[in-house]
């Protein structure tokens, strides 16, 4: 067995070492808020974090990961997420919203790193999260809009 | 596109309307019109006390659920039924959910489709009166019920906010739902004037996005879970129309988690306990295809054959009579429009349950007369006997809106081959991966376009010769009755001559519809995306050619005062264009709706294109819901952006090239432009905003290119040019 410390809690995980965390989570482990989008790492729908870095859970084996600590969007409750979720319901940011699992655990991630973004360096982190919907035009100045909630 | 045709058929074809009622009949008969009580199954669905309507149910918690009869797949059509409804009941938005309708032609009819489903921009359009009415009928019987329970005149008894009150009593609306359900049901309701209105024009938040920044639990297709799921990945041909000649599942079956290898005539389904063993499984499956009766042509092929018709006369869409006068300058021009794929985000999914007798289908059902109907006949039991549970499209573009429903009949194939063989009833999630998804057709069809355009020498238009080649997207199927019209399938030429905003003296239009074996299907906007393109870049080199205004050159030629006002309301919001970039302009009416975008673009040093601000000029009738059309323009026109800069679907030898999202490029981030929407007042009936915004991005970008280097593209994607 597979062992995580997932949203905060232990959790085993019964899938063969080469499963993709993604499928684990969300045909084993029922968490569901992390999306299958491409398969490949191309769209970033699957997004989560991984002893704090993030990851693309599609291409992360879970027997490369024993051990680890997981938060998946709906463990994500630190103020920097919040504020990101803040910050996308005020400017209505999602549409269909299959991908804004990713988007929102990249921008926090951007966030916490670059607490008051450009525009240049929001296209440069956010380049691997793919919306079809084109939301990203709100996605910018909702990641702006969250800067500000952040820094009060 | 798809609402003119059917709208058609409901209107000058009442058996063929009447077939599709009768083919959904199912458990809920007669047409129940807007507002009236249905008090057994939307009671039932209700709960006890509550005001239930098929539109709208008041529960006495004071919830108020909007029953939606669309698929919302992004668009916000559930936020704009409820805003219908919420104004006319006088919510407080904040008490306001909603709840997908159940298949159920009868009561939930597109009233401009005849069938219930959700496509063409028809919408709101479609639901603009019925859901009012649903409102104002239940805020009437709260009403009712108020002046009773207080023993006062109804007159005297206002409602706001979700606050009933005659000024000395004050009631929720769920306090008053028991006994409003027990008030008869007003024969006619007046609906609110405008300047009544509290959300409409106004804003009401989306009734979505808090849950969408939560991992959205429960609302997807592919989120679905229950006991005992299992799943289904398929082999398909990788040549459209091969059919199964071989299978060894040898290995595929020894495989961990492998449950079952279903093999059906053109594909075989590997039944396993998770997604991830029935992926890996599928690709250890070998199989033999004959391809005999497939399309083994590739888009090479194709292209020679399209242009071999380019030189020979097709059918005759429009004819006008061409100018007297001298025509001293012409522009020809071919162009190529590829094939493309919608990829949705959410790859297609669909979960089935069914016991022999009764069936089930989880899915975001975008019509789900055709789902019920289809998966019906699949199964061989009566379509009252399946249920469409709708759930939320995680994106569609068109995808969804499929006429044969082939994804829901894949799946009741597969769930009754599994009851057939192990005689229990499980549910199965059929889940395609990317891969499926991108090379598994149902394409916006290739298309090619002649053009030969005249100038006089006072620079005015003298004719406009146009030839259309490309596959008609309904010939074939069951919609062609209903859209082919003297051999032209409308999907091919809306945009064009009488179905375009200019009034061009010598317009002429024919088309061939070659018969292809790839399967081709509605893409955000349909044939908009390339009768807009030629139009509108062609017009901006005429414009050129004449030596005036672009702006002013296309307002010589629009006959329709709504197109006048877009493009004049986006030119004088554009002011000057910003330093060291170009400007290309672009206005068209699709969907009933009128979209001017003006791009300023930057060509980089290396000659790539960057899309760097757009300005909109919008008019869709009342604008329901400023936020959400602002919402889907920017998304409309980054999907239009998308297509033009680097989309392209190619096939070699019957076999699709491009696979997922490292080979399929759709837009990034760092390629979306800032866009200003700037939204006509209008008070005319609504109309469509889901596709409108697609059109124009195409030609204002290559105007822009143009006008900065002279480079006509004219053959997409720009990406095999260079320009991106």
């Amino acid at each position: 067995m597979i062992k995580l410390n997932l949203n905060g809690e232990p959790r085993e995980i019964a899938a063969s070492a080469d499963t993709p965390l993604l499928w684990a989570l969300r045909d084993e482990l029922g968490l569901t808020g992390t999306k299958f989008g491409c398969g490949v790492a191309s769209c970033g729908a699957c997004t989560v974090n991984v002893d704090g870095a993030l990851v693309r859970s599609c291409q992360t084996f879970v027997g490369d990961i024993d051990g680890a600590t997981v938060t998946t969007i709906e463990g994500a409750q630190d103020a920097t997420t919040e504020a990101v979720r803040a910050a996308w319901v005020e400017l209505e940011v999602p549409q269909c919203g299959y991908c804004q699992s990713g988007q929102i655990l990249s921008a926090a991630a951007l966030l916490r790193d670059t607490p008051e973004p450009t525009d240049e360096d929001i296209d440069a982190a956010m380049d691997g999260n793919l919306c079809r919907c084109a939301t990203y035009a709100r996605i910018r100045k909702a990641i702006h809009r969250a800067s500000e909630i952040v820094e009060g | 596109m798809m609402n003119r045709i059917i709208s058609q058929a409901v209107s000058t074809r009442g058996t063929t309307r009447r077939g599709f009622l009768k083919m959904s009949a199912g458990a809920a008969g007669g047409l129940i019109l807007g507002g009236a009580l249905l008090p057994t199954a939307a009671t039932a669905q209700a709960g006890p006390d509550s005001l239930a309507t098929p539109f709208v149910h008041i529960r006495p918690d004071n919830t108020v659920v909007v029953i939606v009869k669309h698929l919302d797949k992004g668009q916000g059509t559930a936020t704009g039924l409820a805003t219908l409804i919420a104004d006319e009941l006088d919510a407080d938005a904040a008490q306001v959910t909603t709840q997908f309708a159940p298949a159920n032609t009868g009561l939930y009819a597109n009233t401009l489709l005849g069938v219930q489903g959700t496509g063409g921009s028809t919408a709101m359009p479609n639901s603009w009166q019925q859901y009012r009415e649903a409102g104002a009928t239940a805020r009437a019987m709260l009403v009712a019920a108020a002046a009773k329970t207080w023993g006062v005149d109804p007159a005297s008894i206002t409602v706001s906010n979700g606050e009933i009150t005659d000024g000395a009593n004050k009631a929720t609306l769920g306090d008053m739902a028991a006994t409003a359900a027990k008030q008869s049901v007003p024969d006619s309701v007046t609906l609110k004037s405008p300047d009544q209105w509290v959300y409409i024009g106004k804003s009401f938040p989306r009734v979505d996005v808090a849950r969408k920044t939560q991992g959205s639990t429960g609302m997807f297709g592919m989120d679905v879970s229950m006991d005992g799921l299992m799943y289904a990945v398929s082999l398909r041909s990788p040549r459209f129309g091969g059919t199964l000649a071989g299978l060894d599942d040898a290995e595929a079956r020894a495989m961990p988690g492998v449950i079952d290898v279903i093999r059906l005539p053109d594909r075989a389904a590997v039944i396993a306990e998770s997604t991830w063993q029935a992926i890996q499984a599928r690709d250890a499956l070998s199989a033999e295809w004959d391809f005999s009766q497939a399309e083994n042509r590739g888009t090479e092929e194709l292209r020679a054959e399209y242009t071999a018709l380019l030189d020979q006369d097709g059918i005759v869409f429009e004819n006008v009579a061409v100018s007297q006068a001298e025509e001293v300058k012409v522009i020809e021009a071919d162009y190529f429009f590829p094939y493309l794929a919608h990829t949705s985000m959410e790859p297609i999914d669909v979960t089935v349950l069914f016991d022999g007798a009764e069936a089930t289908f989880w899915t975001g059902s975008q019509i789900q007369t055709l789902d019920q109907n289809i998966g019906a006949q699949v199964l061989g039991i009566d379509p009252g006997s399946v249920k469409i549970e709708t759930l939320w499209g995680g994106g569609s573009f068109g995808r969804r809106a499929i006429y044969d429903s082939h994804y829901v009949a894949e799946a009741a194939m597969i769930a009754q081959a599994w009851l057939q063989t192990h005689g229990q009833a499980r549910p199965i999630k059929l889940v395609w991966t990317r891969e499926d998804d991108v090379r598994g057709g149902y394409y916006r069809p290739m298309h090619m376009h002649r053009v030969r355009a005249g100038l006089d020498a006072d620079g005015n238009i003298t004719s406009l010769k146009q030839r259309v080649v490309g596959q008609g997207i309904a010939i074939g199927t069951a919609f062609e009755q209903f859209m082919v019209s003297g051999g032209v399938d409308a999907s091919s030429v809306e945009g064009l001559g009488q179905h375009s905003a200019y009034t061009i003296p010598g317009w002429s239009v024919d088309v061939h519809h070659p018969r292809v074996g790839v399967p081709v299907l509605w893409w955000r906007s349909v044939g908009h995306t390339h009768t807009a393109y030629v139009v509108e870049t062609i017009m901006d080199e005429l414009a050129e050619a004449a030596d005036v205004d672009p702006v002013e050159f296309r307002l010589r030629y629009v006959s329709d005062p709504r197109a006048r006002g877009v493009l004049e309301l986006a030119a004088a919001k554009a002011g000057a264009i910003p330093d060291g970039l170009t400007r290309g302009i672009a206005v068209h009416k699709s969907f009933g709706s009128y979209v001017a975008e003006i791009a300023d673009v930057r060509i980089r040093e290396n000659g790539t294109v960057k899309v760097e601000h757009v300005t909109c000029g919008v008019d869709c009738g009342v604008p329901i819901n400023p936020s959400n059309i602002e919402a889907q323009i920017e998304g409309g026109l980054g999907y239009g952006l998308s297509a033009i800069l680097r989309e392209e679907i190619t096939i070699t030898k019957g076999e699709v090239n491009q696979s997922n999202f490292y080979d399929y490029l759709p837009l990034r981030i760092a390629d979306m432009p800032t866009v200003d929407v700037h939204i006509v007042q209008s008070t005319e009936a609504p109309t469509g905003i889901g596709e409108p915004g697609t059109p124009p991005i195409g030609p204002a970008v290559a105007n822009a290119v143009r006008r900065a280097t002279g480079q006509k593209v004219r053959d997409l994607p720009f990406s095999n040019h260079g320009l991106a």
